[in-house]
């Protein structure tokens, strides 16, 4: 929609990243290697792909995004404040008392959050209602749920697999991001879920696989997926827990870690040398 | 005496409901020939979602219709709507208090032969402690048609509970039911009776009987048990003796819900009539509301152990 080029989305996306970093460093609490390892899946949803009017949050034609795996509140917050839904500032109120920008979403505190989550395994089912809601009233609104791995362990995404490919719900996309680790360790280790896309496929899904960080393909997968008719679609989007912060790439223990002040200059210096 | 289910009710005021707003949709988890929900989905195919033996995915997809302006109903047994599925309920629908009415059949013991894994018995304690839920057990079926409709125009969460026995009609047309507001059905100043659901008919009896013993009884119909009428139970115990009654366990239940009040407000003498503490088991309906002392006669006896000793008992 809005014809931001992918160095204005790489850009954009180090925008959340820092966001991420000073809202958890401040916060002394939250999860930023979930919410680094989804950044470019987000930031090409929020300022590329999805229809949205931050002036007008509950604009019934307006593109939907569940944030299933809601401990990734901080980077669901950043790209909500980046796009204009709440003021920049209240990002830093992240996880105090009375702030609406609660440790896991809360859609009745912030304008822009459409789900309640946190409670893993739950967002997928709420998208079919969604898009089953769509189909009733001949609105053309799209659904994206994003996934982490680990949730996938849940029995109910797979209840909710299963149903939305039975009601073919061609406008819903699900889009895992699939960074391979978990509170205790990997994925394939704590409980194994390969193969992904094929378990997808075989619940009547379509399904592929892409490189989560690199803007061209999330962004041709999620025009795949809108092209995809009579079933749902998912999109595995490889990633790195805590992309963009090398101590805490690939570290399980940044799951629900926060960096302490000299972890946050670090982590901002190294954003800031990535700035081409 | 004519008796009809108040899930049967319920699978009759869902259609006339069906016609009068399209916001209205029913969501089912394969039972919608026992929760007669079939009635609307023979009515409204396009508006009914079977979604399989999955209440988890059912209480989701609710959620999901609510938030696009649907007015969801979600039924299933009350054992599996309340146990399976109560995550979805607590963190899915109540915290963002979505409006999703969740209306839950095969309440309680008089489920009969299937057993203890589908009797409900602790439902409304489950249901009652979740911020933002309204408990509504109507006792009939046209308390039933306007619980539906009540519940229909209520903005947010909902849970009722509903039964698959037929049950005594106590109510006419001209009954008004309001969420929140216990019915008197029956004025009395020496002892009250508290009940709900179908236990609401065993009182009448009690009180009938307890009337050729010389006592005259209040009988309150409290079928919303969330949020609670303090008022009528307050009334009632100024009559200086409460029993309850419930088709659940007394843990956590009416009974319990009465008992906080009279306890903070005006402690007064109390007997529960309820299942204490135990599983069901196979068996027909009344033998199991005998055998677990849900009858008229148990509240009777309730009654007078109250009168004839209400302290140290």
């Amino acid at each position: 929609m809005v014809g931001n080029s992918i160095r204005e989305l790489e850009a954009k996306a180090r925008q959340l990243r820092r966001h991420i970093i000073q809202m958890i460093g401040k916060a002394g609490s939250g999860h930023p290697g979930g919410s680094l390892s989804a950044v470019e899946i987000v930031t090409a949803l929020y300022f590329r792909v999805m229809r949205l009017d931050p002036k007008n949050p509950h604009w019934p034609d307006r593109d939907r995004f569940i944030l299933s795996k809601g401990h990734a509140a901080p980077l669901l917050y950043a790209a909500l404040a980046e796009k204009g839904f709440f003021p920049k500032e209240w990002l830093l109120t992240l996880r105090q008392l009375g702030s609406p920008l609660q440790g896991h979403p809360h859609c009745r505190y912030l304008p822009g959050v459409e789900v309640s989550t946190g409670s893993l395994g739950q967002g997928l089912a709420v998208g079919n209602g969604m898009a089953l809601a769509a189909r009733l009233d001949k609105r053309d609104y799209r659904i994206y749920v994003l996934l982490g791995d680990g949730e996938l362990q849940e029995g109910m995404v797979w209840e909710a697999a299963m149903a939305a490919s039975h009601y073919g719900l061609d406008n819903l996309t699900a889009i895992v991001d699939r960074n391979f680790l978990q509170i205790d360790g990997s994925t394939e280790q704590v409980m194994s879920l390969e193969p992904v896309e094929d378990k997808f496929r075989a619940f009547g899904w379509e399904a592929r696989t892409i490189d989560g960080h690199d803007f061209p393909q999330i962004l041709e997968a999620l025009d795949w997926a809108r092209r995809v008719k009579g079933k749902p679609a998912a999109i595995v989007a490889h990633t790195i827990k805590g992309k963009g912060v090398s101590f805490m790439e690939n570290n399980p223990d940044w799951h629900g870690k926060a960096p302490k002040p000299e972890e946050v200059e670090r982590a901002l210096a190294e954003l800031q040398d990535q700035e081409g | 005496m004519q008796k009809i289910a108040t899930r049967e009710a319920y699978g009759r005021a869902l259609v006339q409901l069906g016609h009068q707003d399209p916001r209205v949709v029913v969501l089912d988890a394969d039972l919608s020939r026992s929760t007669m929900t079939v009635y609307f989905a023979r009515e409204f195919p396009h508006r009914f979602f079977n979604m399989g033996v999955a209440e988890q995915s059912l209480m989701g997809t609710a959620a999901g219709l609510a938030l696009c302006g649907k007015i969801p109903f979600a039924s299933t047994f009350a054992v599996f709507a309340s146990g399976r599925a109560y995550d979805q309920i607590r963190n899915g629908i109540a915290y963002p208090a979505l409006n999703v009415k969740i209306a839950a059949t095969h309440g309680g013991l008089s489920v009969g032969e299937d057993g203890a894994s589908h009797q409900a018995l602790e439902d409304i304690t489950l249901m009652r402690v979740i911020p933002n839920m309204t408990v509504i057990v109507p006792a009939d079926a046209e308390e039933t048609r306007q619980a539906v409709f009540a519940a229909a125009r209520h903005e947010g969460p909902v849970y009722l509970r509903l039964g698959r026995l037929p049950v005594p009609v106590i109510y006419e047309e001209e009954y008004v039911f309001q969420i929140g507001r216990a019915h008197i059905l029956r004025e009395g100043e020496d002892a009250a009776i508290i009940a709900c659901g179908l236990m609401v008919h065993e009182a009448l009896r009690a009180a009938e009987e307890l009337d050729s013993l010389g006592f005259k009884v209040l009988v309150v119909n409290m079928s919303t048990i969330k949020p609670l009428d303090r008022e009528a139970v307050l009334r009632a115990a100024r009559t200086g003796a409460v029993v309850t009654a419930e088709e659940h366990s007394v843990i956590g239940g009416l009974g319990s819900a009465v008992a906080e009040v009279l306890a903070q407000e005006l402690p007064t003498p109390m007997a529960m009539v309820g299942v204490k503490d135990t599983f069901g088991e196979s068996g027909k309906p009344q033998e199991l509301l005998e055998k677990y002392g849900l009858t008229h006669r148990h509240i009777l006896q309730a009654v007078l152990t109250l009168k004839r000793a209400p302290l140290g008992r």
